[in-house]
């Protein structure tokens, strides 16, 4: 079939424009959009018997009404995807940009995907250890599940996602075929450089696919880049096998861009300006993650975004928060009392790792452990405003007793080094140490048999 | 019966909404084909001979121009045995057979059967030639599951005269068992599979008020907000907060005969999880798997948001069906906050005037119509039958914030409010069902049935531990602010007996082996022990013997821990606690009277 081109545009309205007198498109086909013998992309979003709405990637920025021409290529937004893109770089539409070869040999694949059937998945149990006290034993990851760090600017979310990367590992089992994709949504060129550079420290950069569309790259074709990311990743997980662990970061920035699309379009706006249906946009992606009856790999989404003013309740934080497995939520007061990683453990959360702990995964004591840690971690917090109004000296006994907990669990547990890689027995035997400066009676969470088997009274404790 | 097809075209695409012309004769809500892969749709609104349609599956690709085929029929469920242990699309696609015809992901245009049409079952005929039939009437049974005898019934609005009546035996969905001599002539043959359209409620002869509890087994609702056989519920609450967990507990554990359980916008996993779990876990009640009496509707956050729209319909007409044969069907909806956002944005992409925050102004009858099918009733049928369906519903506010419509609109139309709260969740207080916050308006209601069936003295022992509650709540803002050390002994005793009841009592952990299921016998036994140990503790405490006298450690200790320590089936054990208790306190006592003497 003859590709269609057309020669000028109706209208140009941000990242849109409209071209008349069209025939036979199809609804999210690609077009390219020629000007002055320059290509950019762009998608139809809107189409009527002769009237076509196109989003244009590289944005619209020097396109004219009367010298612009489209070309309708029949086709969805798709990359072709083989074992050949490991190791390599792309932009965020999925063109390679790292100065070598298309790809040859591979399938074309629709980047938008299509929701795998709830009825073939397989439920995620396994556990991967990340030598991260806080996260192996408070908020355990799972292999297959979309785990995301909220949070913001100036707080170490690279850091903590590097580490995560280089210490993963399964407990117990061969850990299989791994890959790292990796996108980038409006990122500063540093802290991509950063990501990158520990990427090839660690020796895995063979293993890694990466997808740049940094800060000054078209806003718009931000869209895709998680899209045409996770093509790659479930590619690689579920036709080649691999083990693919998939960082997306920063989703407060692909929001915006879906949120400027969304505007331009004149929709009625939700919440803040963004579109009504950013929960099943966000969903779409997120989804995109877990394991498949009868198959051997799996995709782990680590998607990384900063909550605006430090707001949890702010949609993008919000909506995700409903749609992920849980979250890993950092701490601005603990980064300032120097605790690395400053995970805030309350309000995060793992909600696979109910299956993947405890007895023949980890150790049998560490849900009932966790469990307690996040007790009287809670009860902490409520002694320390209690101190904060009627003084230290003030405070009953078992209060003070908390607060000493407090600050070794601080200190002990939650602090660790950028390369220290923590072992899950050592991460729940630290546990115990800092509950040992409990009386007994306070543990109602674990039961007597490991209280005899595992407490140890700190100090002045009876 | 074959109307005749309409056949129109395509003219305008914006995400499931599509717009066609040449539509004469379509009818409101029928189902249609539309384009060159057939995708499912229906129609929203006419004009003319143009129409509006929803479509169920992804659009990308579809054309202005290409076919759009009217099939005559409105969206509807087809009702039969073999829904039970399926797993259902939003518009009653069998997920399972799809996986056997298109793989691992969902493709587009692909079609199946709900019920396997081919699979012959055992049928037990229970009429005879010549009976007067009548709508509703159980003309044939089919042992459909282990937990589920399938009850065969006239369709409403069929009565007559049984002609053709075929013997017991084996026959597959499409065979003719009888057919109807109807009243008004012509026949009507009955099938062991009828057919309803979702959006209309199925009849029923009369609806009855709320008398039994649905028991769930999980001590905070069936002890202090206690939903009915029939009733309705709402759990709102932020992300991570417990809905699912505490909808997957129902599922698991309550007292109804079938479970309807719809993942309406929700995370993939969590259907995953039901079915692998539920297949393994045993009935309490008749030792059974789960998955013989539940049936899924899986319509997660990525599948099409239209389709998740009409997921609530096909299955509250799911749930109406197994009513009408007798049984006591329990829904639980997660969430209807997805629900209610699928609604505004194809309300959006119509360009409706929306209301407050882009729902469109029609989100409140919508809600109360799908609530208002629940209820207990008598049935139709020749026999006077009770069944009844309850709906719980979770909401998902954004931002956790309980003042937005989906939350409030919803209030007006339940009877049982479970609010969840993120400060309970983050202490890991679960189920972080507030206390405090939560309502439910069966309680008196049901009080007979708890005076018969539990202990003529369990709604005073209940309405005293709310007591504890509220004045516990009250001494939490003092202890705030001056800390517990300056509350005098009485206070100081209502604080520890309420944390006695938050973690021995509210707290229930969803994964303990012991405790994750609590009858209603043993929520008895907790809560007459834990009020006892404070009476006997507020006697002395008022004579004037030291709190720290009776705070006895091994004691609290017990009354916090039995929970795990004492299973369902041995409830004795409690005796034993009781014992150990009474003579504490005598011997408290006597140490007391020795003092004062001397
Ligand atoms: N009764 C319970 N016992 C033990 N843990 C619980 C209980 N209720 C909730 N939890 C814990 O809370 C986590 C979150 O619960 P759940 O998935 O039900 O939240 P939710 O309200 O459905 O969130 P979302 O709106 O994001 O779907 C669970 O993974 C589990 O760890
Ligand atoms: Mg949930």
């Amino acid at each position: 079939m003859p590709l269609k081109e057309y020669v000028g545009l109706s209208q140009i309205n941000g990242p849109l424009v409209f071209v008349e007198n069209v025939e036979n498109i199809g609804y999210n086909e690609v077009v390219e959009i020629i000007f002055r013998d320059k290509k950019r992309f762009g998608q139809v979003v809107q189409v009527s018997k002769n009237f076509a709405v196109i989003q244009v990637f590289e944005g619209t920025e020097g396109l004219n009404l009367n010298e612009t021409r489209v070309k309708f290529l029949g086709k969805t937004l798709q990359i072709k995807v083989s074992e050949e893109v490991l190791g390599r770089t792309f932009n965020g539409i999925g063109r390679p940009i790292d100065g070598g070869a298309e790809i040859v040999n591979g399938v074309y694949k629709d980047v938008n995907g299509s929701p795998i059937n709830p009825a073939s998945r397989m439920y995620p149990k396994n556990f991967i250890q990340t030598g991260i006290s806080a996260i192996d034993g408070l908020m355990t990851l799972i292999r297959g599940q979309k785990l995301p760090i909220f949070s913001g600017n100036g707080l170490p979310h690279n850091r903590l996602a590097v580490q995560i990367t280089k210490q993963a590992k399964l407990k117990g089992e061969e850990s299989g075929d791994f890959a790292i994709v990796f996108a980038a949504m409006g990122i500063k060129h540093d802290d991509a450089q950063y990501i990158l550079s520990s990427f090839e420290e660690s020796g895995a950069v063979k293993n890694v696919v990466t997808f740049l569309n940094l800060a000054d790259d078209p806003t718009i074709e931000r869209i895709s880049t998680p899209r045409v990311a996770l093509t790659a990743a479930e590619y690689l997980a579920f036709e080649k096998d691999m083990h693919v662990l998939v960082i997306l970061t920063d989703m407060t920035n692909y929001c915006e861009a879906l949120r400027e699309l969304s505007t331009a379009r004149g929709e009625v706006p939700s919440r803040k300006g963004y579109p009504g249906y950013l929960y099943s946009d966000l969903a779409a992606i997120y989804e995109r993650a877990g394991m498949i009856n009868g198959k051997k790999g799996s995709v782990t989404q680590i998607p990384i975004l900063s909550m605006p003013n430090d707001d949890i309740t702010h949609p993008i934080p919000d909506l995700t928060g409903y749609i992920t497995e849980g979250q890993i939520v950092l701490s601005r007061e603990l980064q300032r009392k120097g605790v690395h990683p400053p995970i805030g453990i309350l309000p995060s959360l793992s909600r696979l790792m109910k299956d993947g702990i405890g007895k023949g995964f980890t150790r049998d004591d560490h849900p009932h452990v966790s469990s307690q840690l996040f007790a009287a971690y809670s009860r902490v917090q409520e002694t320390r405003a209690l101190a904060s109004i009627i003084g230290e000296e003030e405070l009953t006994n078992a209060d003070k007793k908390y607060l000493k907990f407090g600050e070794a669990f601080e200190k002990e547990f939650l602090s660790q080094g950028e390369e220290e890689d923590r072992m899950i027995e050592e991460t729940l035997d630290i546990g115990w140490r800092v509950l040992g400066y409990l009386p007994t009676s306070e543990l109602t969470r674990v039961n007597e048999e490991e209280i005899k088997k595992r407490y140890k009274a700190r100090e002045d404790v009876k | 019966m074959q109307m005749n097809k309409t056949i129109g075209k395509v003219y305008m695409i914006n995400g499931p909404v599509v717009k066609a012309k040449e539509m004469t004769g379509v009818m409101m809500h029928e189902v249609v084909k539309v384009g060159n892969l057939k995708l499912t749709g229906e129609v929203i609104s006419l004009e003319n001979d143009d129409v509006t349609i929803e479509v169920y599956e992804e659009t990308s690709g579809l054309k202005p121009g290409e076919p759009v085929e009217g099939t005559g029929e409105l969206l509807s469920v087809i009702l039969g045995p073999g829904i039970i242990k399926s797993v259902y699309d939003g518009i009653q696609r069998p997920l399972n057979v799809l996986r056997n015809k298109s793989g691992d992901f969902l493709e587009r245009g692909v079609n199946a059967d709900a019920l396997d049409m081919s699979k012959e079952w055992e049928v037990e005929v229970l009429v005879k030639e010549g009976d007067r039939v009548v709508p509703g009437q159980v003309v044939a049974k089919v042992k459909e599951t282990a937990s589920v005898e399938h009850r065969i019934m006239i369709p409403p609005e069929i009565s007559g005269k049984a002609a053709d009546v075929q013997k017991s035996g084996k026959y597959n969905l499409d065979a003719n068992l009888l057919t109807v001599e109807l009243d008004n002539g012509g026949k009507r043959g009955v099938k062991l599979y009828q057919k309803w359209p979702v959006r209309v409620p199925r009849p029923v002869k009369k609806r009855l008020a709320p008398s039994e509890p649905l028991i769930t087994g999980q001590r905070v609702i069936d002890t202090f907000f206690p939903i009915s056989k029939g009733g309705t519920a709402a759990i709102p609450g932020g992300f991570g907060t417990g809905k699912t967990i505490t909808q997957h507990q129902l599922a698991k554990w309550s007292d109804a005969d079938i479970v309807v359980y719809i993942g309406c916008g929700e995370r993939g996993n969590e259907m995953t999880e039901v079915l692998e779990e539920f297949p393994q876990l045993r009935d309490p009640r008749n030792g059974q798997p789960l998955m013989e009496r539940t049936v899924l509707i899986a319509n997660t956050s990525n599948m099409p948001v239209s389709a998740r729209e009409a997921s609530i319909y096909t299955g509250v007409t799911i749930a109406e069906y197994f009513r009408d044969m007798g049984y006591h069907v329990a829904l639980m909806a997660d969430s209807t906050s997805r629900w209610a956002e699928a609604l505004r944005e194809i309300s959006g992409r119509l360009e409706e005037m929306p209301a407050e925050e882009g729902f469109p102004p029609y989100l409140s009858s919508r809600l109360a119509e799908f609530y208002e099918r629940a209820g207990k009733a008598t049935l139709l049928g020749s026999v006077d039958k009770v069944g009844s369906i309850s709906i719980i519903g979770a909401v998902s506010p954004p931002g956790g914030d309980f003042s937005e419509p989906v939350t409030t609109h919803t209030k007006r139309f339940i009877r049982c409010f479970w609010a969840l709260d993120k400060s309970l969740a983050n202490a890991r207080h679960y189920p972080s069902i507030s206390w405090l916050n939560s309502y439910s308006e069966y309680t008196m209601e049901l009080k007979n049935w708890f005076d018969e069936n539990v202990n003529p003295d369990f709604a005073n022992l209940v309405k005293k531990a709310m007591n504890i509650f509220s004045e516990d709540d009250n001494l939490q803002q003092i202890i705030k602010l001056v800390g517990e050390d300056v509350l005098p002994d009485d206070q100081k005793l209502v604080v520890r007996v309420a944390n006695i009841l938050k973690i021995g009592y509210l707290q229930q952990s969803a994964f303990s082996d012991v405790d994750a299921f609590c009858e209603l016998a043993k929520q008895n036994e907790m809560l007459k022990l834990i009020l006892m140990y404070y009476d006997r503790a507020m006697v002395l405490v008022s004579k004037g013997v030291a709190i720290s006298e009776v705070l006895n450690e091994t004691m609290i200790n017990t009354l916090m821990r039995m929970k795990e320590k004492i299973p369902n089936d041995k409830l004795n054990e409690f005796e034993e606690i009781e014992k150990s208790l009474e003579s504490l306190f005598d011997s408290l006592n006597k140490k007391y009277n020795q003092a004062k003497e001397a």
